[in-house]
């Protein structure tokens, strides 16, 4: 027990856990982001992880493909990026002409989305580049920009300062849409297609537009993190490569209380609760127990959560599709 | 009665018209809603727009603001005819509405609910605090409606509330008004207050659209009126040349007797006995603070107070729904004008409640009085499953006898239904109310507790419900008649308990103004004389 203390303690003071951390709750703000702006309007999304994954493998195929035609890595890579917001916006639309349009179940256009996306990329990987798709080089990767000085600083320098550009986009795009829900119009307006429809309605609100809106957001944002992930983290392209960081982005959106700077919270927690179990595979004298070690920070979140946080509430029309004149 | 004079010449057909509805048709699959309405409002005027409930006036209003589309029919505001498609265009032409059900984001504050879709600075802006805070302010002087912009919705009365969706309307600069039902949920003092800010709004040159099932209150403030019964014209009437029984007869189709007959109580033993009962509300407030009554054989006692006063918490409490986290309720076994066992409710649960003689017509008729899914036949025998008529050793149901039993009830009871195999939920509020009066009355129990029985019920039924109920006081019960329309109450009771926060403020006899009531009902006192 006191070489579990001794890893977890070594970790906690080495910035390259603080840096994973940072960098895996960013994968997760990116979704959970999208996750806050759909659900508060009114529209329950569990296909996070299924927009994701299609933004993921529309990243490296497209950036693959456009340097291929002999572009430049650059273009590549901005293509890639372009394509991956496409792709988890497309796949939004689906989720929200099912649940808008058809006002089907959203639990189901969900599980159904994702199911769709796992299927089409891994048909798709396998159809395109049978051997499977290689590590891409570091030009056809999303850079790390260089910050100079600041990045040299000690313990913070690695920390902030040595992150991908997209972690630095997911920064700014959370007080972004902090400020735009709790401090505009359409913020405004957004809550309240979520909280009450027919209010929002009769007081000359564009229901279905405002929740398509949100929707296709929450696609964007999702594809914009599955770029991250294979682009900018990984640098690679597997099949069903988000492996749940869809799923643990909705569950930072519960905790975060449906608010973005909460949903970032519950994302550093999950991230750092990543970066301790990275630590402590190194304990496991057993390839068996990163099995289950995987599983801690799972746990390590859901305790501290639900000490820290108890219950949510979502917003009071969150996933019942909108009729008019209904009462 | 005695402002309704001010507006007379609104009745000299010279006024143009704010409203015209032409030949409107709307059906549902199986429904017709309505059916070549008609519909004429003057300008200046208030217009109430009467009919039982499912005759179709709420359907006419929706598709007036644009919630719902017409299948055939023409709709001229100020004379022009005008395509309305969503309430965006109803706002467009200036009309407003303020539903029945308030249209009120609880979470946001007033300023936020009032300017919303129509804010400050437009789609793009950033929400502009101070300048709705200003823009209300100033609407609310203007017009006379106090109120504070920045109390959130779900902090403050229900009054206030609909003085916000006044404002709400007022602010889109509406000229035409639709109030849907507006003093359901008010007070008598609400009410009147309310029909001050109605007057004053067509001084100001607003029409009103007023939708009621109230007569007292289409007496008393409309100018004229349109009937419609099940989704047709009925008659149009000018308010002063006409009385409650012609318009009753309009909206019914027959002769009704508005008011009960009843003969006066002659109260036995107490059966139904409630000493201090306290009880937590479902947000773990306590919403019970010590409540004390009795109720005696073959008396009504009716509970008065304005809804959220605790009078769910009670009921909940007295069927065995809610944990009562201190004091005694029990109920006594009456025979012959003699107490026999006594048995304490608390310890009991719903159903052993009921074998020892409770009976309960609850407020949510749909939630809580039915299955709607289910057949009329099993909703009559829901909770007497176990009767030795209806199953087999308890297990096994004798579907013959639910059968025949289910057919005698809706013959007594008469429930308007094609079949008894037909599924509660097709059928009408006032029929679905009819099957749990029919089941529950033909328990024979001791106490009879009837929480809003004749909520969203026809005038029609409204009249045979009452004359049940009496009829189970004449037959020597015990009879806890808790309803939000004073009206009942006060023609229904014996006593009259009025609740509030929490507790009965005082018992009064039936004779009690309804000023008086109002007065207990707000948390005041009542000099004794």
């Amino acid at each position: 027990m006191n070489v579990f203390f001794q890893v977890v303690f070594h970790a906690l003071i080495s910035s390259n856990t603080w840096q994973t951390t940072l960098e895996f709750a960013a994968l997760l703000l990116l979704p959970a982001l999208g996750g806050v702006i759909s659900e508060r309007s009114g529209v329950v999304n569990i296909a996070m992880e299924g927009m994701m994954l299609a933004g993921a493998f529309a990243s490296v195929m497209v950036t693959l493909g456009v340097n291929h035609f002999g572009l430049p890595s650059a273009v590549s890579v901005i293509c890639g990026l372009l394509a991956a917001i496409i792709a988890g916006g497309l796949m939004a639309l689906l989720h929200a002409y099912f649940s808008i349009q058809f006002k089907i179940d959203q639990i189901v256009s969900g599980v159904a989305i994702n199911i769709i996306a796992l299927g089409l990329t891994s048909y798709l990987l396998f159809e395109i580049v049978p051997v499977g798709v290689p590590s891409l080089p570091d030009r056809l990767r999303l850079p790390v920009p260089p910050l100079g000085p600041l990045a040299n600083i000690p313990f913070l320098g690695p920390v902030f300062f040595q992150q991908n550009v997209i972690f630095y986009v997911a920064v700014a795009l959370l007080f972004i849409v902090q400020f735009v829900l709790f401090r505009t119009n359409i913020g405004l307006r957004i809550r309240a297609v979520g909280e009450h429809p027919q209010a929002a309605d009769t007081a000359g609100v564009n229901v279905r537009l405002l929740r398509y809106l949100c929707v296709v957001s929450s696609g964007l944002l999702s594809g914009l993190g599955g770029a991250y992930l294979a682009l900018g983290v990984a640098g690679v392209f597997n099949p069903n490569m988000t492996n749940g960081r869809g799923f643990i982005a909705l569950a930072a959106v519960v905790f975060g209380k449906y608010i973005p700077l909460g949903a970032a919270g519950a994302c550093l927690i999950f991230g750092l609760g990543i970066a301790l179990s990275y630590a402590l595979q190194g304990l496991g004298s057993s390839a068996n127990i990163s099995n289950l070690l995987n599983t801690l920070p799972y746990i390590f979140t859901l305790v501290a959560l639900v000490g820290l946080v108890g219950r949510t509430t979502p917003p009071a029309a969150d996933g019942i599709p909108y009729e008019p004149g209904s009462e | 009665m005695q402002e309704s004079t001010a507006l007379a010449t609104t009745e000299e057909s010279s006024t143009p018209l704010a409203v015209e509805m032409r030949e409107i048709t709307k059906t549902w699959p199986g429904v017709v809603a309505n059916d070549h309405v008609n519909l004429k409002v003057r300008k200046g005027e208030i217009h109430a727009l009467v009919g039982e409930n499912g005759a179709g006036k709420t359907t006419l209003m929706n598709i007036l603001y644009g919630l719902i589309r017409p299948n055939s029919g023409e709709i001229y505001i100020n004379g022009e005819l005008t395509q309305i498609h969503g309430p965006r265009d109803a706002i467009r032409q200036r009309i407003g509405m303020v539903h029945q059900h308030f249209m009120l984001i609880p979470p946001l504050t007033v300023a936020e609910n009032i300017v919303l879709g129509h804010e400050p600075g437009g789609t793009n802006a950033l929400y502009n605090v101070r300048q709705a805070r200003e823009l209300i302010q100033n609407l609310s002087k203007q017009y006379g409606l106090p109120i504070d912009p920045d109390a959130k919705i779900e902090k403050i009365s229900v009054g206030l509330q609909q003085r916000v969706e006044i404002l709400k309307t007022l602010y889109r600069a509406a000229d035409i008004l639709i109030m849907d039902e507006p003093t359901g949920v008010l007070t008598p003092q609400e009410t009147n207050e309310l029909f001050r800010v109605l007057r004053g709004l067509v001084e100001k040159g607003k029409t009103i659209i007023f939708i009621t099932h109230k007569l007292r209150e289409v007496l008393e403030l409309t100018d004229n009126i349109t009937v419609l019964r099940r989704g047709k014209n009925a008659g149009e009437l000018v308010t002063r040349q006409t009385n409650q029984a012609e318009i009753a007869r309009l909206m019914v189709g027959r002769e009704v007797l508005l008011r009960v007959n009843k003969t006066p109580a002659t109260p036995g033993p107490v059966v139904l006995h409630v000493e201090d009962v306290h009880a937590l509300s479902d947000r773990n407030l306590e919403a019970l603070h010590g409540v004390t009554f009795d109720v005696h054989a073959g008396e009504i006692l009716g509970i008065a107070g304005v809804e959220g006063n605790g009078q769910s918490e009670l009921v909940e409490a007295l069927t065995g729904m809610r944990k009562i986290t201190d004091g005694k309720i029990t109920i006594t076994q009456v025979k012959d004008g003699q107490a026999g066992k006594t048995s304490d409710l608390t310890t009991l649960n719903a159903r052993e409640e009921r074998l020892v003689g409770l009976a309960h017509i609850p407020e949510d008729r749909r939630g809580s009085g039915l299955v709607l899914n289910d057949t009329i036949e099993d909703n009559m025998i829901l909770g007497r499953q176990r009767w030795p008529q209806f199953s087999w050793k308890k297990i096994v149901l004798l579907l013959r006898n639910i059968a025949r039993w289910a057919k005698r009830l809706i013959a007594e009871f008469d429930v308007r239904t094609s079949s008894a195999e037909a599924s509660a939920r097709s059928l009408s509020g006032g029929n679905q109310q009819k099957i749990i009066i029919a089941r529950e009355f033909s328990a024979d129990p001791m106490a009879l507790i009837a929480s809003q029985p004749t909520r969203g019920v026809d005038i029609g039924a409204i009249e045979f419900i009452h004359r049940r109920i009496i009829e189970q006081r004449d037959a020597g019960k015990a009879v806890l008649l808790i309803s939000a329309e004073l009206d009942e109450i006060r023609s229904l009771s014996d006593r009259i308990a009025v609740m509030y926060e929490g507790k009965i403020v005082d018992i009064v006899s039936p004779d009690a103004s309804e000023e008086q009531l109002g007065i207990l009902m707000t948390g005041g006192h009542i000099e004794s004389q």
